[in-house]
């Protein structure tokens, strides 16, 4: 777990870095807790015959709230608690199935003060899901998350707050 | 977002639906710490504003909810009592299906915009609103229309929380 102060400031970021790479190896128990923590009870999300043969895909595959938490969590490790997103838009090309390798990247691919002295980081993030050793991207995301401009800066306190 | 994109050939009664206020609800229960907490779980967050209350105080006044859970809190138990009819969200998007006579859907594009923090015991509620209908269009997947409804969360003083936009396309297969 990070410290409270953990985290970036303005100061340590560059266009073109990248963020620390997430691996995980994706089970029924991850695609089905994920569900269920977004109660979502539709039984692609937990019912491997239902998937198979109805949906005529090869397993149960996280859902998309689920997805969106996995974000922020990729997100959120980098930035440190003071990392307050602003906007995720999300595009949905794959699937990650359970017995995936899910891979997580991302890059800054701007940086910009607000007018009202916020400090902004553009990233682009993807969720890809690795089978039998052959990758494809899952899901990309282009997140705008505020981090402090110094040590002393808090984006949750900024007002007005321009996301 | 503009609500300018009135498409050709668009019945009156769908246009006229632009830009208004529809399906305004509120929660069924407040924003709890225990689904929290199994969504941090969920994907192993470890981010201390979910877990430990004075890094909470510190930085965000108290505990929040992770914002990307926005939508959860709209998503009803799978059961609950004298309920008879199955909740269905984003009912606009249905109710254009339906009324343009396009059988088949997909989201291609999903944006949320985070505002207010969303605190546990919040009760908000949310309210859809359709943004603009395209002309129609040929893609690979078939003819039809694409659409932008934008899903706005309040809490209960009022605060907007986030607003998320969805982007669907309603179609006929083969063209």
């Amino acid at each position: 777990m990070m410290g409270g102060e953990g985290g970036v400031i303005l100061a340590d970021v560059k266009v073109g870095e990248e963020l620390p790479e997430l691996h995980y190896d994706v089970t029924a128990t991850t695609v089905i807790l994920g569900a269920l923590a977004s109660r979502d009870t539709r039984p692609m999300h937990h019912d491997r015959d239902f998937a198979q043969q109805r949906n005529g895909v090869r397993d149960i595959f996280m859902n998309t709230p689920n997805q969106a938490a996995w974000f922020e969590r990729f997100v959120t490790d980098w930035t440190g608690p003071k990392g307050r997103l602003g906007r995720m838009k999300f595009r949905m090309r794959d699937s990650v199935f359970a017995g995936d390798e899910m891979v997580m990247r991302g890059h800054v691919t701007e940086l910009e003060t607000d007018d009202t002295g916020c400090a902004w980081v553009s990233l682009d993030v993807t969720m890809s899901a690795v089978t039998d050793g052959k990758e494809r991207i899952a899901t990309t995301c282009d997140v705008r998350v505020a981090i402090p401009v110094d040590e002393k800066d808090n984006p949750w306190r900024h007002s007005p707050w321009r996301p | 977002m503009t609500a300018t994109d009135t498409g050709a050939g668009l019945p009156a009664d769908v246009s006229d639906l632009i830009g208004v206020v529809q399906y305004e609800e509120e929660g069924e229960f407040p924003v709890e710490r225990g689904y929290i907490w199994t969504t941090c779980a969920s994907v192993e967050n470890g981010n201390p504003l979910f877990w430990d209350d004075e890094v909470a105080a510190e930085i965000t006044d108290g505990p929040i909810a992770p914002p990307t859970m926005i939508s959860v809190w709209f998503r009803p138990h799978h059961w609950a009592p004298g309920r008879t009819e199955q909740h269905l969200p984003l009912k606009v998007h249905f109710d254009l299906k339906e009324r343009l006579g396009l059988p088949e859907a997909v989201m291609t594009d999903n944006e949320i915009v985070f505002h207010a923090p969303v605190r546990p015991g919040d009760l908000l509620r949310t309210r859809q609103i359709l943004r603009s209908v395209s002309e129609e269009k040929t893609t690979k997947l078939g003819t039809g229309r694409f659409w932008v409804i934008e899903v706005e969360y309040l809490n209960q003083s009022g605060d907007l929380v986030g607003v998320e936009s969805y982007t669907g396309f309603g179609y006929r297969r083969g063209g």
